[in-house]
């Protein structure tokens, strides 16, 4: 299967993001330019690209809509939290912490898992936003244990024995964790895709009725995907808080943030790794790089937005409102139109795999094998 | 932690019966949005996430709409006269829900309908993304903080008993999880009744109630509503039949987008407290219900209302006010476990 040229550009943007704290110079000169440091925000990005990583299993690889991945990123955040805080006896440090929230995630996933994979479709998707709700609504009230909306803090650096760096100043020493994290994510899902497992994830997505004809037992490798995908995601929100050094609040993890993952997805290709973090990289990058950098543009050269009353023959019609002059004021109708103009014109994504490529476009110049 | 009042000695039958009175009629709105939402799904088998945020849009409409007239400021509240409160609320009434009903046929005809034939998910994505922009066209419209609905029905009520107004009406700062808040208006029941039933109440089942007997003669009865049943049930076979499906797929949205505006300006009068956020949580709630009740079931629809009302009420009581929506989602999922088509879904064979 000859690759086209640009699968490579993963391998360059991979090369680019390793090399990028190295010359302290880039950040300094982003700082310079923009007012606040690209480094600093791209740890939490990596961790962001491992969650969409994560619901692309279930959501691009497996083809059921989950639309509460963000519950279990939450589940993954407040286990580490509550396993390293001081208000806490356990303090067990970041590595056992890692690995417990994971596994806890992944516990949840399928005692949820378990029950409700044979629902159908849409159904599905609704329970899996239902479950979403109800864990944010219970690490809100179990004030006790959680915190409430305050959150638990401080979750320590990620002390690593044997690696002596300031963690809390110094934007790099994370930055390469996240970034290692990611790529060992990526890797792993690579090999995943190529093995058995994922290809029978595959034939599911393809038609289920053929799959369970030929022999595999489906709803057993959608419970496998759903525990994977809660595990992967349990293991980011763990690395968000650390990186957080707070479990920030039970609305960090709300419906909002899966269906900002979902966008993630959809925008880059369903089912395509580098597609996904293509998406990843856009919407995150547009939400919390691009937008406060043109918000602060505006204010230097209009000032502080304030509303604006809009008069028609010297009577006034409306007022328009204040955040209607920031660009941030625009951040849900831009995603809205993103989502519906994607859907529209271009429903495999910016950047889709070969073989999706090739069911959208039948006969087309993708080189994927026959659906 | 759980309060143990069902436990008590002395079971308060009372309380009981106002949660269950509060709770079917709340439920019997929620029961007009998801209407909406299985009416669509029914026939194109699509969740609608917009639908919610469609009905933030009409109370944001009746609250522009009643606010021409000065009525937002309660000095003017208290000043207006019987006309000059009714004839805005009818003005509402009229335009609130021509305006939904327009708004999601055009949006039916603009986004959906070009991907009727698209895998199942890029509608449903395209609703998501519907969803977006009208709470980022209702944060523009009412801000980000709550937003304070006159009281025209209170206001109304005190012209018609001619009591003064009480003055602990001002703070009504609640999230848009307060719904139970307590009705200050006079109790219908005479006065030393215990349990309270108040001219919301009547509002609320007075519009809702004739709402559903009237869609329910529309679908079993007209022509439209044969069409609408035929296609719901084989779009193709109804097509063959000399049905313009299309057309009868732009009534269903205009239908569901005119429940959804009664609905809205109800809940303004009724809450009186809206937000650009409120589609989301009511309208998880709505579709909460339509698939409790088995969506694509008109019936079950109420049905599911109801329940979803109920569980809200009687679990604030019991329960605790923070538990009821994570409630109302674990009796969901408890539901869907047991009886995956919902409560009255007939079972459905997946199509190969």
């Amino acid at each position: 299967m000859n690759k086209p040229i640009w699968a490579s550009w993963p391998l360059a943007l991979a090369l680019i993001c390793a090399l990028y704290p190295v010359f302290p110079v880039f950040d300094e000169y982003f700082f310079r330019a923009a007012g606040r440091s690209l480094g600093e925000q791209m740890p939490t990005m990596f961790i962001f690209a491992i969650l969409a990583l994560a619901l692309n299993v279930v959501v691009g690889n497996v083809g059921l809509l989950h639309l509460g991945i963000a519950a279990f990123f939450g589940i993954g955040a407040y286990v580490t939290g509550i396993l390293t805080v001081p208000a806490y006896p356990f303090e067990v440090g970041f590595p056992i912490a890692l690995v417990a929230g994971t596994l806890f995630a992944a516990a949840i996933g399928g005692l949820i898992g378990i029950p409700t994979l044979r629902l159908r479709g849409d159904y599905l998707a609704l329970v899996t936003l239902g479950f979403g709700e109800v864990v944010r609504y219970t690490l809100r009230n179990l004030d006790a244990i959680t915190a409430g909306t305050r959150g638990l803090n401080p979750v320590p650096p990620p002390k690593i024995p044997g690696i002596a760096v300031d963690w809390l100043m110094d934007y790099r020493p994370f930055y390469y964790l996240a970034f290692l994290f990611l790529v060992g994510t990526y890797l792993i899902l690579y090999r995943l895709e190529k093995s058995k497992l994922g290809r029978a994830w595959i034939a599911i997505r393809e038609d289920e009725l053929a799959a369970t004809c030929m022999g595999l037992n489906v709803t057993r490798l959608k419970l496998a995907a759903f525990v994977f995908a809660a595990g992967l995601a349990g293991m980011a929100g763990c690395l968000y808080a650390s990186r957080m050094t707070s479990t920030v609040g039970p609305d960090a993890y709300d419906f909002n943030r899966s269906i900002f993952l979902l966008c993630c997805l959809i925008l880059g290709g369903l089912g395509s790794r580098n597609g996904v973090l293509f998406g990843v990289f856009m919407l995150y990058g547009f939400d919390n790089i691009l937008s406060p950098i043109l918000d602060d543009l505006i204010q230097v050269h209009n000032g502080t937005p304030r509303p604006y009353p809009v008069t028609l023959f010297g009577s006034k019609l409306v007022t328009l409102p204040a955040n209607m002059f920031t660009f941030s004021g625009w951040r849900l109708i831009v995603f809205g139109l993103v989502l519906i103009l994607v859907m529209r014109y271009r429903p495999e994504g910016l950047f889709p795999s070969d073989r999706v490529k090739e069911e959208v476009h039948p006969g087309g110049t993708g080189n994927g094998g026959a659906a | 932690m759980i309060p143990m009042t069902l436990f008590a000695e002395s079971f308060d039958w009372n309380n009981l019966t106002q949660q269950a009175v509060n709770g079917l009629t709340i439920g019997s709105l929620f029961a007009l949005i998801a209407l909406g939402y299985t009416m669509v799904y029914g026939i194109v088998e699509l969740i609608n996430f917009a639908h919610g945020d469609l009905f933030m849009l009409g109370a944001f409409l009746a609250w522009t709409i009643l606010s021409w007239f000065g009525l937002d400021k309660s000095e003017a509240l208290k000043a207006a006269s019987t006309f000059t409160l009714l004839a805005p609320l009818v003005l509402a009434f009229l335009v609130v829900p021509v305006f939904c009903a327009a708004l999601n046929y055009s949006v039916d005809r603009t986004v959906y309908k070009p991907l009727r034939n698209a895998p199942k998910l890029a509608p449903l994505v395209s609703a998501i993304g519907v969803s977006f922009v009208f709470m980022g066209v209702g944060l523009f419209w009412g801000g980000p903080q709550d937003v304070n609905f006159p009281d025209v029905i209170g206001a109304l009520e005190r012209k018609a008993v001619g009591e003064e107004p009480p003055t602990s009406a001002a703070d009504k700062t609640g999230s848009d999880d307060a719904k139970k808040e307590k009705p200050k208006s006079r109790n219908l029941l005479g006065p030393n009744s215990k349990v309270e039933l108040t001219v919301k109440h009547v509002l609320i089942l007075g519009v809702t109630i004739p709402l559903m007997i009237a869609l329910t003669w529309f679908v079993k009865l007209t022509n439209l509503g044969k069409a609408m049943r035929a296609t719901a049930q084989n779009p193709t076979a109804a097509k063959l039949m000399g049905i313009n499906t299309d057309k009868v797929i732009g009534a269903t949205f205009a239908i569901g987008g005119m429940l959804a505006g009664f609905g809205s300006i109800v809940y303004g009068l009724t809450i009186n407290t809206i937000s650009y956020q409120m589609g989301f949580q009511n309208g998880l709630y709505a579709f909460t219900a339509a698939v409790l009740g088995g969506i694509g079931n008109i019936p079950g629809a109420v049905l599911g209302g109801l329940v979803i009302g109920l569980v809200r009420s009687l679990g604030s009581a019991y329960v605790g006010e923070t538990w009821t929506s994570a409630l109302v989602f674990v009796v969901l999922i408890v539901i869907l476990v047991f009886r995956p088509s919902g409560l009255l879904g007939a079972r459905i064979r997946e199509k190969v």
